[in-house]
């Protein structure tokens, strides 16, 4: 455990990290989850249904986010609460792939209830991609 | 088609057992990037106070699909499936799944709304293990795209 909720200050960044995402890992994704939906795999699918491209499992985004605070905290029975809003697709390029880049912010400390929000940008490029992002940990 | 509005508050059957392997959480937690020894090493899970490896966070996902499918399907539902994007996803956690739980989830509808002609449903899965003690209850709000 890296953070005593008294070293801790309201906008302190607890975590940060880039996952490069590439169609290999949609498609690693889709096996691991069940999530078989061609959107995120095929081409020829994704644009008939008037998508810019293969897109990631909005699931695969929201799990990969959260992971940087499961490290910072050490024990992931340390989460309480996580949720997300997904706000804009993240496409990915068959060659290029897209990078994600996670920055964990403490939102909120409750030093009564030993607990912490953290707030979560995820974003790629200049985009955010998830909206509401936060994880509610015991610290 | 809009969501048939009268669908809120049913709650469906509840899953059969889904027995939790060691090696999906390791299969899952690679496919998030889940690196933290805990989630991959049984020793180290133990080491920590776990009785085997640990699953990420958004792993309950796995089991939700089960009854969202289940909801799907429902042939009143009125929900297109060709036309579902996840719009809100949450998870509240007594304790987080490990290796060897046997798991079962129920959903609830929890609302049903319509905005601008798409249509939203909001659907709450309580999963429990075998002891029927409370797991995780992971939310979902999926948005029903107007028909173009």
């Amino acid at each position: 455990m890296t953070g005593s909720i008294d070293i801790l200050a309201v906008g302190d960044v607890v975590a940060e990290a880039a996952f490069p995402l590439t169609r290999d890992s949609l498609v690693r994704y889709a096996g691991a989850s069940g999530d078989f939906n061609p959107i995120h795999y095929r081409d020829d699918v994704a644009a008939s249904v008037g998508l810019p491209g293969v897109l990631a499992h909005g699931m695969l985004t929201m799990g990969l986010a959260v992971q940087p605070v499961s490290d910072w905290l050490g024990d992931p029975g340390r989460i309480l609460d996580y949720q997300v809003r997904f706000t804009r697709p993240v496409v990915v390029d068959p060659q290029a792939g897209a990078e994600v880049l996670v920055v964990a912010k403490v939102g909120k400390l409750d030093a009564e209830a030993g607990q912490a929000r953290i707030d979560l940008t995820v974003s790629v490029g200049e985009q955010t991609v998830l909206g509401k992002a936060q994880v509610l940990v015991r610290l | 088609m809009p969501i048939n509005p009268d669908i809120v508050g049913r709650a469906l059957q509840p899953t059969a057992p889904y027995l939790v392997g060691r090696e999906k959480i390791r299969e899952f937690s690679r496919a998030v990037f889940a690196t933290n020894p805990v989630n991959l090493d049984p020793a180290a899970a133990q080491a920590a106070g776990y009785a085997d490896v640990v699953a990420p966070p958004t792993f309950p996902i796995v089991i939700q699909q089960l009854t969202l499918d289940q909801l799907l399907a429902e042939p009143d539902a009125g929900i297109d499936f060709s036309r579902v994007v996840h719009g809100d996803q949450r998870f509240s956690y007594t304790r987080p799944i490990v290796a060897g739980d046997e798991l079962t989830g129920q959903l609830t509808v929890a609302s049903v709304k319509t905005l601008g002609g798409n249509s939203m449903v909001t659907a709450d899965t309580v999963v429990t293990d075998a002891a029927g003690e409370h797991v995780v209850t992971a939310i979902s709000t999926l948005v029903v795209r107007a028909e173009d």
